[in-house]
Parts: C-alpha cells; sequence; structure tokens
C-alpha cells in the first residue's frame, strides 16, 4: 500500500530553497484531504539543523541522509539515495522543486523507480481521489492537466512561486537514514558560484527585465539600481541576450527561464510571443516602451508610453521613497 | 567517434496556440523546427567530428513529419538518420525513452546528445531517462564540452553558476544555450542530404510490443488571456511616480 506524500528539500550552503517549503506547503494540504502524512527528504552534509524548519513547514517525517559525498549535489549520488528511499518506503507521492537541481534528479529518479513524472507543475488538486497536476505547455501557451493512474509514487516537480509558503508545525520527527551513495560518474572538477544579493530568477518575487530598448550593456546598471531596492532579480529578452549584452542565464522567455514573479516589470521589451510565454504567468506586469503599439501593452496591467532612461530612474527614487 | 543525436520535432517558437473541437492541441497549420536545444545539440555533434573524426546520427521519435527536422540535420553536417514511429498518440516522457533507449542500443556509440528540453512539453526528462535506460551517466544543461581521450568535460549551469563535471564516455550530455551558435544548412548540404540514409522503423519492429505510458493527459485547457491594463499618461517623471504610487497603494506590491 502506497503511502504518504512525500517531498524531496533541496538546500544550498545549508540554506532550504524557498521552492521546497513551497512544495511541503502544497503537499500538506494534499496530505490532510488525503489523511496521509507528510515526509520531507534532505540529503547533504551537516544539515541536519535545516530539519526542525521542515517540521515548521508541515513534515510529519524527516528523512535525513548525511554523507561526505552528498556535500555537493551529484546526479548519480543523490539519485541513488533518493531512489532507494522511494523503494523502500513506497509513498504516494513524491515532489520536487522545478529548479535546475529539482529536473535533473527528478528524471533520473522517476527512471530509477519506473514512474510517471510531471514536470513544472502548477497546480496540484484531488480529483476522484486522486492526485491531478497542471502545467503549462507551450511555454504557457496552453495547459495540461494530466496524472499517473497506475505506477507509484505519482512523481511531479512544482513550479517555483506557484504556492506560497506557510508555516503548519508538524513533529518533523528525523529519521536518519544510511546512504547508499552508489557510484558517482559525475565527477565534480570546479564549482563557480556568482556572488549575488539578488535571488534566482525563477525564484524572484519581483523581476525587472530589460530589452532592445537599453541599447547596450552598461544601461543594465540602471536596472540593477531599482532591483536593489526592490530586493528583485534582473532579466532579460532574448534580443538584449543575442545582443550579447548579457549572458543567457538571464534570459526569460521560451528558449530561457519561465518566471512567475508577482511583479514583472519589463523595460524597453517589445512582448514577441516567446517573452509573453516567458513571463505570461507574472501576476502583475508593468511595461515600460517608447513604441505606443508594442505587444508588451497588450499583457501589461500598468503600462508607460515613454523612454525608459527617463522613466526608471525617477521610478528608482519614488521606490525608495516608499521602501525606506 | 560515434556521436548520437536525440532531436524532438515541435511546434515553431511564434506558434499560436488552438485547441481542437475536440479539445487537444491542434496543429493544424503549424510549422515545424527542430527544438532549438536540440540544434545546440546537432551543432555540437558536428564540431566533435569534425576535430575527433567520426560518424553522427540523428535519431528522432515521430511521425512520418519529423523526417523534416531529421533532413535538416542531415543538411547540416549529420551522416544518417533514424525516424522511429512509436505507433501510438500516448507517448509521454517514459514511453519516449523506452523507445530511444531501444533504438539508440543498437547503435554504437561515444557520446549521446540532445537539447536540455523540448520547448513544447517543456518536461526536461527523456535524456536523463534515456542515460538511466543505458547505463550510462547523464551530464545536464551543458554550455560547454571538451572531448579527449574516452572522457568528457563539461561545464554546466547550476543554480547561481556554473561547474565543471569529467564523465567518462559514454554518457549523455544535453544542450543548453550559449553551447553554441547552430550552422545553417548550406545549399550543397541540403542537396547532400537527400542522398543520405534515413532509416525508418516502428517501435513493434525494435520489439516493443506494449508501449504504454505512465502518465495520462486528461484535458487541455489555454490561458485566460490577459487584458490590457492601464496606460499610465504624463511626462516621464509624473508617470514614474504615478506608476510608483500604484504599485504600492492599488497593487499593493511594493
Amino acid at each position: 500500500m502506497a503511502k504518504g506524500i512525500w517531498v524531496y528539500v533541496e538546500q544550498l550552503d545549508s540554506q532550504i530553497k524557498k521552492v521546497s517549503l513551497e512544495v511541503l506547503t502544497a503537499g500538506r494540504k494534499m496530505a490532510d484531504e488525503l489523511g496521509e502524512e507528510v515526509c520531507a527528504v534532505l540529503l547533504g552534509k551537516g544539515v541536519a539543523e535545516l530539519a526542525p524548519t521542515l517540521g515548521d513547514y508541515g513534515a510529519d517525517k524527516v528523512y535525513l541522509a548525511e554523507d561526505d559525498s552528498l556535500e555537493n549535489y551529484t546526479t548519480d549520488g543523490y539519485a541513488n539515495v533518493i531512489a532507494e528511499i522511494v523503494k523502500e518506503n513506497e509513498p504516494y507521492a513524491f515532489l520536487y522543486g522545478y529548479t535546475i537541481l529539482g529536473r535533473d534528479l527528478a528524471a533520473q529518479v522517476a527512471q530509477k523507480v519506473e514512474t510517471g513524472l510531471m514536470s513544472d507543475c502548477v497546480k496540484m488538486e484531488l480529483e476522484d481521489g486522486q492526485l491531478v497536476f497542471t502545467r503549462p505547455i507551450y511555454a504557457g501557451k496552453a495547459f495540461v492537466k494530466a496524472t499517473c493512474p497506475e505506477s507509484r509514487p505519482i512523481m511531479a516537480s512544482l513550479r517555483p512561486n506557484s504556492y506560497i509558503a506557510e508555516e503548519n508545525k508538524k513533529a518533523g520527527e528525523v529519521i536518519k537514514v544510511n546512504p547508499n551513495v552508489g557510484d558517482i560518474r559525475q565527477q565534480i572538477k570546479d564549482i563557480v558560484r556568482q556572488v549575488s544579493e539578488r535571488p534566482e530568477l525563477t525564484e524572484a518575487d519581483i523581476i525587472i527585465s530589460g530589452g532592445r530598448g537599453m541599447k547596450g550593456p552598461e544601461n543594465y546598471k540602471i536596472l540593477e539600481e531599482v532591483a536593489d531596492v526592490l530586493g528583485a532579480a534582473v532579466g532579460a529578452s532574448r534580443a538584449a541576450v543575442d545582443a550579447g549584452w548579457v549572458p543567457h542565464s538571464m534570459q526569460v522567455g521560451q528558449t530561457g527561464k519561465t518566471v512567475s514573479p508577482v511583479l514583472y516589470i519589463a523595460c524597453g521589451i517589445s512582448g514577441a510571443i516567446q517573452h509573453l510565454a516567458g513571463m505570461g504567468s507574472s501576476k502583475c506586469i508593468v511595461a515600460i516602451n517608447k513604441d505606443p503599439e508594442a505587444n508588451i501593452f497588450k499583457v501589461a496591467d500598468y503600462g508607460i508610453v515613454g523612454d525608459l532612461f527617463e522613466v526608471v530612474p525617477v521610478l528608482k527614487e519614488e521606490l525608495q521613497k516608499i521602501t525606506a | 567517434m560515434n556521436i548520437v543525436v536525440c532531436l524532438k520535432q515541435t511546434f515553431d517558437t511564434e506558434a499560436k496556440i488552438k485547441l481542437t473541437d475536440e479539445g487537444s492541441i491542434d496543429s493544424m497549420g503549424v510549422s515545424l523546427i527542430i527544438n532549438p536545444y536540440d540544434e545546440f545539440a546537432v551543432e555540437e555533434a558536428l564540431k566533435i567530428k569534425e576535430q575527433e573524426g567520426g560518424e553522427v546520427t540523428v535519431v528522432s521519435v515521430g511521425g512520418q513529419k519529423a523526417q523534416d527536422a531529421l533532413r535538416q540535420a542531415l543538411a547540416m553536417g549529420a551522416d544518417k538518420a533514424m525516424l522511429v514511429d512509436p505507433g501510438t498518440d500516448e507517448v509521454d516522457e517514459y514511453a519516449a525513452a523506452t523507445v530511444l533507449a531501444k533504438a539508440l542500443s543498437g547503435l554504437e556509440y561515444d557520446i549521446i546528445l540532445g537539447g536540455w528540453r523540448a520547448i513544447d512539453d517543456g518536461s526536461a526528462q527523456v535524456a536523463g531517462r534515456v542515460a538511466e535506460l543505458l547505463g550510462i551517466p547523464v551530464v545536464n544543461t551543458i554550455t560547454k564540452l571538451e572531448v579527449a581521450d574516452g572522457k568528457a568535460t563539461a561545464t554546466r549551469e547550476i543554480e547561481g553558476g556554473s561547474e565543471v563535471l569529467e564523465v567518462s564516455l559514454p554518457a549523455v550530455l544535453t544542450a543548453q544555450k550559449g553551447l553554441n551558435e547552430p550552422r545553417y544548412p548550406s545549399m550543397k548540404g541540403i542537396m547532400k542530404a537527400k542522398k543520405k540514409p534515413m532509416d525508418k522503423t516502428t517501435a513493434t519492429e525494435l520489439g516493443l510490443d506494449s508501449l504504454s505510458a505512465k502518465v495520462q493527459a486528461l484535458s487541455f485547457s489555454l490561458p485566460k488571456p490577459r487584458e490590457a491594463g492601464k496606460v499610465i499618461d504624463g511626462e516621464a517623471p509624473d508617470a514614474a511616480k504615478e506608476l510608483a504610487k500604484l504599485l504600492h497603494e492599488e497593487a499593493k506590491i511594493v
């Protein structure tokens, strides 16, 4: 008998990813409806101190696997450990956050236990006693509702910012697992982290993006200044990336990142269909563009037809006053 | 060096999505392309071949139309193509990976390349599943690749940075944007492609009798169209002030 809703908890440098708490919250809600327990799975080295937080966000149990070889993520090491935990405990559902790490891991584990996996879901609900997931396809131009009728566990990854993390204190009983890491074939040679005070694009609540209208790489500074005031991430359209002004990791759109922040400020972005697909699920969209005919205005909640170089600095000052 | 590239034919990124009367995705009149991330994989395969020698085989799971995508890869410079008809429309990632792994297991390969995700379903899992089925390692979202001495050294995107990984070959590697700039097929390439071998087979012929999907699609829908909101009038400084006020007082975001 398959049991429980299980959540893979992602941590980096002993910090729990926000999306993992969102997934825990979502899992807790479903588990309460189903009368099931929620188990969090935490892997790493020296991460035991994170377990209480997982209880705070709804985990009845925390399965903790610590090992020196789990200090840094590797596909093989992490997937081997999780597949074994899954096979031993036979959960009803197993959830991940749809992050770079989450999707790499989820695909591998899903195949190891030969089950279905629905990626990048924005909604989870119960229909006729079965978990059903909604996910965007064609980069958000359509949605599909799907389930995994027979294989267990039902696996799914949830898009960051689809749920709001809410505290719901549970026991958070810690169960230590002796991890069987197995043969790790991906040898880490080097890790380079860009030190940034800003949130990841895919997790950010607020994003300010610049497009062709930015005219050059040096001008992104004015967006960064606004981002610093708001604690926001800075994004870009494909035009700006293809022009070589900013790295691809900043690209929002169908061949870049899909984002769903609370607020998306598009500066000098015309609103090509591929860009709209990548940011269309933002809760509030602001467009600043000289061209009144730009497509971006068709989806914007607030629009300013004007020169971004005149608008953005004043906007920054005003926001500074508000947030001070 | 035998390099295999898994590629998928997808809707053009410009495509508008409509539903049929039956409620499924309408493909009528939609132009089809090679999944852009798979195109990076084709380019990378050709670059490795140019450096190391060898052969590039492109493989796709799909219907007859997918031949166009394979033909384009041949025109770019791939040597041969294989099209596998899954024989069913119910192809989830598990089923697609099963077919691909079966097809690939009949080929010789040192490197298997693909895009890290397809821009249609965006699921980012077929390559990882194929690696698992073939019992070889995977490295996803690579932006740089060097191949030497039976090993691949790949730089890949991670949260907030990048890392360099080394794996022994054979291995599965998936391309992220930034890896390279795909070439356009030349006229000569297009002419040559017509004569290159295109092996057509089916899942059944590969010995997969009962191909069953794990994930079942229940229904499709289109997003509610967003309505254009308020255009804030006035000179730039006044409009900016008004915007800040609206974000604070009306939208209550800041």
